[in-house]
């Protein structure tokens, strides 16, 4: 399988989708000529087209709100948030409008959209480039909301999310972009051409929304992460020398509650992982789903490590950010209770 | 040093308020048939005095003057009149049903019915309104069944839409009428999106987006503007000012312009502004800004001078803030009566005739009526299922989704 970044992944996914789907189009601030400030897009407007992939106006709303309008004519528009810090002039064309249009027209009008943003931290960008708004997202009947944490599963997933008949918010972790990242910033970069996820067909394949992927089999404890929290999982397990069983859940909504609880029904306990801010966070989600299912299979509380209720900082981010030395300690809480 | 002069700010007030003679002195209204027609693919920078003009087809003889006047057969004035009758009389009935706790709530058209009758008149098949809550005329000019509107309207178990939205939110695709949002000035910019789709794919149909003169205050409306002026987008993009947003006059939301329309002349959009209550003028009007959609001109700004004689819906009462006589004195007249003294003037219609159909008109809603209440209203009779409340979230339900609808028992 030919080797890719993340990045190549999701431009592999965009790329093989146009080709397939005359309906595909991109766009969104950048993603024209230049091809996006990750490049993310690059070279897409020259092989199909300005009319199909085009530079937007700085206008999150107007982006989504005309991926809405255009959707609900019959094309599949796929366009770019600069940043997932950015989206929120979007929220109420996102909320009000995407995810309820179906429901409200009763079908008659479909809103197959896919928002795609570079989300989370660990690149010194501060509080407009690093947070994580997932849980804004979950809360919304009629969203799917989608975390790839490697590029196979990143272009499998874009390609699902772009061909599924409902909204889908694409969060794309902007530290994994280039490698994989457990959250030791001293020590070198890891590039994906030296991960054995770092690879993908050139071709069209999808990975099905709404399923979750176990990373690491363990029988102590389950772990439950998604996007770059699933290389700082790994790295705690490891350094704590626990044998812990790690879930990349891939998409929260729909989550795919039974890969969860047949895993903490066999572990017994639970540590759900985070970068967002960990006040009604979706580890909140995550923890109570746990409780109500694996209840009576539980040998000590589920315990949430996340960032810290504080916004995003600069030059505190490895004191906010949730590395493996807060995820190991919270291990061993859970082990020792 | 000398005290610098303290600042102190402007909060614009409507002229008069409750218990002031109500005046409307400063609203300048140019003689019909005085703005000139320019040609469809005039230079917008050619006809920025448009925006600040009225455009008016009738005059005070009930005469079609002028070189916006001729749109119309006489056949097709009738139809209008018919229309305009009609979602007068439906909106009368319903009003009425609500106030009897048949449905939650009801918004109605009264002075207003001109504008979403007319302008539907100048579309074709195929092309999509993105309407707000007050343009029911393009449904009943467009031939959407009453019946259907009732069943929605009463949430009862023939709702096309199962029961999920507010009463008069709408939503016919066959019919080019979208979905109804409810939120504010979040359709404008949708409107410009699916009309950019059309022109990807090389399609001839156009799109119309239409909001309130409150509205164009969203950020929606800004970004409708760009993308349309940006991409060319075939749009018409509607602003119906009927003065008040609520009890919030229009003066709020426009500011130092002196227009809405012209909020379209930076965007270098041609910004044309019509009187709403002339169905000729609206036609007109209308089908000049469809045109140039349709030959890939792009976008148009129409602002329709109107004035909403109603509350604006069952759940406000105008006279808590503004003069309640203040719709009487509106120099824009009825546009039924204006379209009906104009058939008179034409020897088409009599005042007998117009009786004899408003009755026809009646006989024919409260049929309907009766027809939708077989079907249940909101309380009583006939409802949509529990079930249909966890049907359609996504197109497939979700497994958290079924486990509550399993839950809730159904």
């Amino acid at each position: 399988m030919p080797r890719m970044t993340m990045i190549e992944a999701i431009r592999s996914a965009m790329d093989v989708s146009m080709a397939r789907d005359d309906n595909v189009v991109v766009f969104g601030e950048d993603v024209g000529y230049f091809g996006g400030v990750f490049r993310c897009t690059a070279g897409l407007q020259q092989k199909y087209g300005k009319t199909r992939v085009f530079d937007a106006p700085i206008s999150e709303l107007g982006i989504v709100g005309a991926a809405i309008g255009m959707a609900s004519y019959g094309l599949r528009p796929c366009v770019e948030v600069q940043f997932a810090d950015y989206v929120y002039p979007a929220y109420d064309q996102i909320v009000s409008e995407a995810a309820r249009l179906r429901y409200r027209s009763n079908g008659q009008f479909t809103c197959p959209i896919v928002i795609r943003m570079p989300t989370g931290g660990g690149i010194f960008g501060g509080q407009t480039h690093s947070q994580s708004p997932e849980a804004l997202f979950t809360h919304v009947s009629g969203l799917k909301v989608v975390v790839p944490s490697n590029p196979y599963d990143a272009k499998g997933l874009l390609i699902a999310a772009i061909e599924d008949p409902d909204p889908v918010i694409f969060l794309e972790p902007k530290r994994l972009y280039n490698g994989p990242f457990d959250g030791h910033h001293d020590r070198p970069v890891t590039a994906w051409s030296k991960h054995p996820l770092g690879e993908a067909p050139d071709d069209h394949y999808t990975v099905p929304l709404g399923k979750a992927e176990i990373r690491r089999q363990g029988s102590a404890v389950t772990m439950l992460a998604y996007g770059t929290m699933v290389y700082v999982a790994e790295a705690a397990a490891e350094e704590a020398g626990i044998d812990a069983e790690i879930i990349d859940l891939r998409t929260l909504l729909p989550l795919d509650l039974d890969t969860i609880t047949a895993s903490v029904k066999k572990t017994g306990r639970c540590v759900v992982i985070h970068e967002a801010t960990l006040t009604s966070g979706f580890g909140a989600e995550l923890a109570a789903l746990v409780q109500e299912h694996c209840f009576y299979h539980l040998e000590a509380p589920v315990v949430r490590v996340a960032g810290w209720d504080t916004p995003y900082p600069h030059a505190q981010e490895w004191d906010y950010f949730p590395g493996p030395k807060r995820v190991g300690e919270a291990l061993l809480e859970v082990m020792e209770a | 040093m000398a005290e610098a002069e303290r600042l102190s700010l402007h909060v614009p007030e409507p002229e008069v308020r409750p218990g002031d003679t109500p005046d409307f002195s400063k609203v300048v209204i140019p003689k019909a048939g005085s703005v000139a027609r320019p040609p469809v693919d005039v230079d917008p920078k050619e006809i920025r005095d448009l925006a600040y003009s009225i455009i008016r087809v009738l005059n005070r003889d009930g005469e079609a003057v002028g070189p916006w006047a001729g749109t119309l057969t006489d056949e097709e004035l009738m139809e209008g009149l018919r229309h305009m009758m009609t979602l007068r009389a439906f909106d009368a009935r319903m009003q009425t049903a609500q106030r009897q706790g048949k449905t939650s709530f009801y918004m109605q058209h009264m002075g207003e019915e001109a504008v979403s009758c007319a302008f539907r008149k100048a579309l074709q098949d195929g092309d999509m309104n993105f309407p707000t809550y007050r343009q029911a005329g393009l449904l009943i000019a467009g031939g959407y069944p009453m019946v259907d509107m009732m069943n929605q309207i009463y949430s009862n178990e023939a709702d096309p839409l199962k029961g999920r939205q507010l009463p008069i939110m709408y939503s016919s695709k066959d019919h080019g009428f979208f979905s109804i949002s409810g939120n504010l000035g979040t359709q404008f910019i949708q409107a410009v999106g699916w009309a950019m789709a059309s022109a990807i794919k090389q399609d001839t149909k156009i799109a119309a987006g239409w909001i309130g003169d409150g509205s164009t205050a969203e950020s929606d409306f800004h970004a409708a503007l760009v993308f349309a002026s940006t991409y060319r987008a075939p749009v018409v993009l509607n602003i119906v000012n009927n003065q008040w947003a609520i009890s919030t006059f229009q003066g709020i939301a426009r500011g130092g312009s002196g227009t809405f329309a012209a909020r379209g002349l930076g965007f270098g959009i041609p910004a044309l502004r019509v009187d709403g209550n002339d169905y000729l003028a609206v036609h007109a009007v209308a089908k000049w800004a469809v045109e140039r959609a349709r030959r890939n001109l792009g976008p148009t700004l129409v602002e329709y001078v109107t004035y909403r004689v109603g509350a604006h819906s069952t759940s406000d009462d105008p006279s808590a803030y503004r003069p309640k006589t203040e719709s009487d004195v509106w120099p824009l007249g009825d546009p039924v009566i204006r379209l009906k003294n104009h058939l008179i003037v034409k020897g088409l219609w009599s005042d007998d005739r117009h009786k004899q159909t408003e009755a026809e008109i009646l006989d024919t809603v409260i049929a309907a009526q009766k027809e939708a209440e077989k079907h249940g209203t909101l309380h009583s009779g006939g409802k949509p299922s529990t079930r249909d409340m966890f049907e359609g979230v996504y197109e497939t339900m979700p497994p958290h989704l079924r486990r509550q609808r399993q839950k809730a028992g159904v």
